[in-house]
């Protein structure tokens, strides 16, 4: 994301704007440069980008690719499955990746059970070893509770997060919005908790608000036992920019993805919306929102009005 | 000297070899020699170091496993 700085210097700007750009404030023209988001830590690693992205349900490669690019992403999902053992032909998605410039996350997908979990954590780091990929740290671990919601486990994903972690993996939890499942995950070592804005693929959004908001406060809140460097990843059921947006603002410091994207009639085309809603949410946290009010509150001024006014 | 024959289960299916003894062997048998996939027996992890020492003996349950799209 830092290669979209804004053009600020008046070199970039026709001669008779460049005078008027010449008097903002030295000050305005520094923060203007500095509206790129900062990367996100977790763990040892350091995303360049907020957005992080699955790379399942796409057509064809091609089109993942393109939607990858689109995405800005660094930092990508994947899945561990059984190799289809007599079709040798089959291409495969390592093939279809610029693995030297990405990060893979391997996931859990398809565990219902904490010991099924970390077999999978254990094969996934184990091909991340043979790519040479700085994935192999870590896991995105899901322990699903039922298969007709997807909903996790959370007890599950506790015990899995806390045998993983003992295994020396950085574990990225998959979450319900529960904000206590969310501070037991923290307090099982997670690197991570990833609470899900609704069921995966579902494309409903951000569901409870109020759940994630409490939930961030309790992670994230020096107060209340949070740490504010504590990273909170809205996963799953994201299906809009507005819902990006919307995870973002209520300061989520990412958002993990697939189906939104993949699905999308234009996937190329939303990819780079959900990239562009990222950073709007981001901003839009860190400018601090106003209050509500119930009423109207004019932008111009009453003094100086000489048109009848009802009422007065 | 005649090979032995052994079965196993091979990613959810029953397989016969002749002249499979290890891991590594099994791997070449199937053309995964030069790529990347993991593999467990019997639910416990076998990393890469390790192929050519594992040996493999009949009713063994192995899962060869690679990396696919996922969200």
């Amino acid at each position: 994301m830092s290669e979209t700085k804004p053009h600020t210097s008046a070199a970039h700007i026709p001669a008779p704007l460049a005078s008027r750009a010449a008097n903002l404030s030295t000050e305005t023209m520094a923060n203007q440069s500095e509206f790129t988001t900062p990367p996100l830590h977790v763990g040892s690693f350091q995303l360049r980008s907020r957005l992080v992205v699955g790379t399942g349900k796409y057509k064809d490669f091609a089109q993942m690719r393109l939607a990858l690019q689109a995405s800005r992403a660094d930092v990508i999902t994947v899945a561990v499955r059984r190799e289809r053992l007599f079709d040798k032909d089959g291409h495969s998605l390592l093939d279809a990746l610029p693995l030297d410039q990405l990060t893979i996350l391997p996931n859990t997908a398809g565990c219902f059970s904490a010991t099924d979990a970390v077999r999978v954590a254990r094969l996934g780091r184990e091909l991340l070893e043979q790519l040479g990929n700085p994935g192999q740290r870590w896991v995105k671990l899901e322990v699903l509770g039922d298969k007709t919601t997807l909903l996790p486990d959370p007890i599950g994903t506790i015990e899995a997060c806390a045998e993983l972690v003992k295994d020396g993996f950085e574990v990225l939890c998959y979450s319900s919005d529960d904000p206590i499942a969310a501070v037991r995950l923290r307090d099982a070592g997670a690197s991570s908790v990833m609470p899900a804005g609704s069921p995966i693929g579902s494309g409903r959004g951000i569901a409870n608000r109020e759940a994630i908001m409490i939930l961030i406060d309790l992670l994230k809140n020096p107060a209340h036992g949070g740490r504010a460097d504590y990273p909170v990843i809205v996963d799953a059921g994201v299906g809009t920019p507005s819902d990006v947006t919307l995870a973002m603002e209520l300061g989520a410091d990412g958002v993990l993805l697939n189906t939104g994207i993949a699905h999308a009639a234009d996937p190329v085309q939303m990819a780079h919306a959900m990239r562009l809603a990222l950073e709007a949410g981001y901003f839009g946290y860190k400018s601090g929102r106003i209050a509500r009010k119930l009423l109207g509150t004019a932008s111009s001024p009453w003094s100086g009005t000489f048109t009848h006014i009802p009422g007065e | 000297m005649e090979q032995a024959q052994i079965q196993i289960q091979v990613n959810g299916e029953s397989l016969t070899y002749v002249g499979v003894e290890t891991v590594a062997q099994l791997l070449t048998h199937l053309g995964r020699d030069n790529v990347p996939c993991a593999v467990e027996v019997n639910q416990q992890l076998v990393p890469k170091a390790k192929h050519s020492q594992h040996q493999l003996h009949g009713g063994d349950c192995v899962e060869l496993v690679t990396l696919v799209g996922g969200g």
